[in-house]
């Protein structure tokens, strides 16, 4: 029985093994590039994902005494995020070599925070989904720290760090209520208990909003959001890359194993506090964004507006819609990674490509890369035929079948809004003056891997059924 | 009988410790204040019959940790004045929240809803019994993922706060000791030929 448990967990077991190696092999190299560190880092990605595909699970597998699950969308969302964590780290290694702060602890604790993702995916307790938030929050903070001399960059990790701490205290309070009220921590134990019988649901409702709060934090959805443009904009990029793509795949983790696994017998009641959420912060990420002029803050406010019709997909209620929210954070987790990676790519040593101003004419340094950045601001305003529209259009599509038309009518007027700033951004590429025109230095492979995300966000635009299909069978399997 | 006694005498211990830490001014009495209530935690525990919990709670907290946490108050010079400064402006929102969250608690936790009935009474067991061993056996069978887990935890906490710390830049000064011990005289000691002077030859 043991060892069919260990099999069903073999790529997180892996994955800590290599993480230590990784350790180990930084630990003894003498090289200031750590290029040794980075390319285990990488290859270590790449084992685990190839672990992850071959042990793909056809159906539900449980382990660990029911702490542990291996399901269709544990496996995809665990795909992509070692997937996206390859391109980020290569990002990261670019940036890190360019801005003079390579340090091999990056990678190692890039590679607990994967770990820590690849867990709260599969988290089938409440305590391993604690745990594993744990293990991803503390390797983040720890990685926005890690620049000591920035002194922006200290704050960002104190004011992390705190308000992560009280998140968690909040997840932890919720958590302890729902035990007390139904005796377990199994959430499918959590589920039955409450459709047997829910005479003390108002406070089943109680326990939930606590973990609700925890949740939002760590997603950054407005009222809880203060942490995210702070954040972004003093962590260095590499790390701000990192922070807006992966995690957020574990935090959607989350929700979907606490709300819909946990407490989908409480639907009605997360319904309307996710209704709350989701407008909010749809209305603060997209009007406070118009008044940025630091491009790092401006995605960190657009993040929280996307978080909002994140919030969408799952207010549907029904299983196509957690598909469409699905959608929704793969295809925005994409869309980040690609927007960062620009800014990265325009940075040189000692100088940060973070304003808005640094983007006046680039169509005239570098065509292509003005090409690049067009896509992804208009995927992520929402233009068709880019991966934005369709995310849009899947959420709304499913908004509307579950008859939340107001919402939608909503939502679609808040969007309307953000498309102003990311055009901004276009306008100023297409039609100022430069201010300088300093060539764009940055290696072959980062070009080649940059254009290829922004041709990724068109190309699956053009076909948005390969990842629907996908996130369809994640969440019907 | 006696045990609801004991009960509520370390319960309100244990309250009262708690609100003297965030009360008192001085950290170092903030800090003893919370080794009490760390002490009046685990003697609740001991009601409930987790001997080792009790035992660990007092070994790794008071003993380990808050001596720590002595040490770096007592290292650090902490300016009350600018820590309390907001005390003051932030004191009406502290209270609404609390009132707040202290009625929702009060409606809601309660004997009534949290299944105090299901849940059975502690069973008196023999003096054999042992306390550790039953954890262990839960904790590495049942929770042995979860066990697992929190380690890694722990190991990012140690890479986390070694990366933090360590500095190898040219701001801290530090010696080798190994060069320190290897050295020879003549590293250190120069001989200079001089001819002698004498005294008065000048004049």
């Amino acid at each position: 029985m043991m060892n069919a448990d260990l099999i069903i967990a073999i790529p997180e077991i892996t994955l800590l093994a290599l993480a230590c190696l990784v350790l180990m092999v930084d630990a003894f190299s003498k090289d200031p590039l750590h290029l040794l560190t980075y390319w285990t880092t990488q290859a270590s990605l790449l084992v685990v994902l190839a672990l992850v595909l071959y042990y793909f699970p056809e159906n539900v597998q449980v382990a660990f005494n029911g702490s542990f699950v291996s399901d269709s969308m544990s496996a995809i969302l665990k795909i992509f995020m070692c997937g996206i964590s390859f391109v980020v780290f290569l990002y990261s290694h670019e940036y890190l070599k360019e801005h003079k702060c390579l340090k091999g602890e990056y990678f190692v604790l890039g590679l607990f925070a994967v770990l820590g993702m690849m867990i709260m995916a599969s988290a089938y307790s409440l305590l391993s989904v604690y745990l594993g938030l744990e293990l991803l929050s503390l390797s983040l903070y720890a990685m926005v720290a890690m620049q000591r001399d920035s002194s922006s960059a200290s704050e960002a990790a104190m004011k992390y760090f705190v308000l992560g701490a009280l998140a968690s205290g909040m997840l932890l309070y919720g958590i302890s209520m729902i035990y007390g009220l139904t005796g377990s921590l199994q959430l499918v134990t959590i589920a039955d208990k409450i459709n047997l019988d829910d005479t003390n649901r108002m406070f089943l409702v109680y326990g939930m909003i606590f973990m609700i709060i925890g949740i939002a934090f760590k997603l950054g959805a407005a009222p809880f959001h203060m942490w995210v443009p702070d954040v972004y904009q003093g962590a260095p990029t590499s790390v701000t890359l990192f922070i807006s793509t992966a995690p957020k795949l574990a935090a959607f983790a989350m929700s979907m194993r606490v709300l819909v696994d946990g407490l989908m017998p409480l639907v009605e009641d997360w319904q309307s506090i996710l209704m709350i959420l989701s407008v909010l912060s749809m209305a603060t990420g997209n009007i406070i964004a118009i008044a940025q002029t630091n491009i790092k803050r401006m995605l960190a406010y657009s993040t929280i507006a996307h978080v909002g019709f994140l919030f969408l997909g799952m207010i549907s209620g029904t299983s196509s819609g957690f598909s469409g929210s699905m959608f929704y954070i793969i295809s925005y987790a994409l869309m980040s990674m690609g927007a960062f990676g620009m800014i990265i790519l325009l940075g040189r040593n000692g100088f940060e490509a973070d304003m808005l101003d640094d983007f006046k004419g680039l169509s005239e340094r570098s065509p292509w890369f003005a090409f690049i950045m067009l896509c992804l601001m208009f995927s992520m305003a929402g233009v068709p035929p880019f991966l934005g529209f369709w995310s849009k259009w899947f959420v709304l599509k499913e908004l509307v079948a579950s008859g939340f038309v107001e919402l939608a009518g909503i939502a679609v007027i808040f969007s309307i809004i953000g498309v102003y700033y990311y055009l901004r951004i276009i306008k100023l590429m297409y039609f100022d003056k430069p201010e300088s025109m300093t060539a764009i230095k940055s290696s072959k492979q980062m070009r080649a891997v940059l254009s290829l995300n922004g041709l990724l966000i068109l190309a699956l635009g053009l076909s948005p059924n390969i990842l629907m299909s996908l996130c369809l069978t994640a969440i019907a399997g | 009988m006696i045990e609801q006694i004991v009960f509520y005498l370390f319960g309100g211990i244990l309250l009262l410790s708690a609100s003297m830490v965030v009360v008192m001014r001085n950290p170092i009495h903030s800090a003893l204040f919370l080794v009490l209530s760390f002490f009046a935690s685990s003697a609740i525990w001991l009601l409930l019959q987790a001997e080792f919990l009790a035992i660990a709670l007092v070994l790794v907290y008071v003993g380990a940790v808050m001596v720590l946490f002595l040490f770096v108050v007592m290292m650090l010079d902490i300016n009350i004045a600018t820590v309390r400064a907001g005390f003051a402006r932030f004191l009406p929102v502290g209270i609404t929240v609390a009132v707040l969250m202290v009625t929702a608690m009060g409606l809601v936790v309660g004997a009534d809803y949290f299944m105090s009935d299901t849940y059975m009474a502690i069973k008196s067991v023999g003096s054999d019994y042992s306390n550790t061993k039953e954890l262990g056996i839960t904790l590495y069978t049942e929770y042995l993922f979860q066990f697992e887990v929190a380690g890694a935890i722990l190991l990012v906490a140690i890479i986390a706060a070694i990366s933090l710390s360590m500095n190898k830049s040219k701001i801290t000064k530090s010696k080798n000791p190994q060069d320190q011990v290897f050295v020879k005289k003549q590293d250190r000691l120069r001989v200079v030929k001089m001819q002698s002077e004498t005294k008065g030859t000048e004049s």
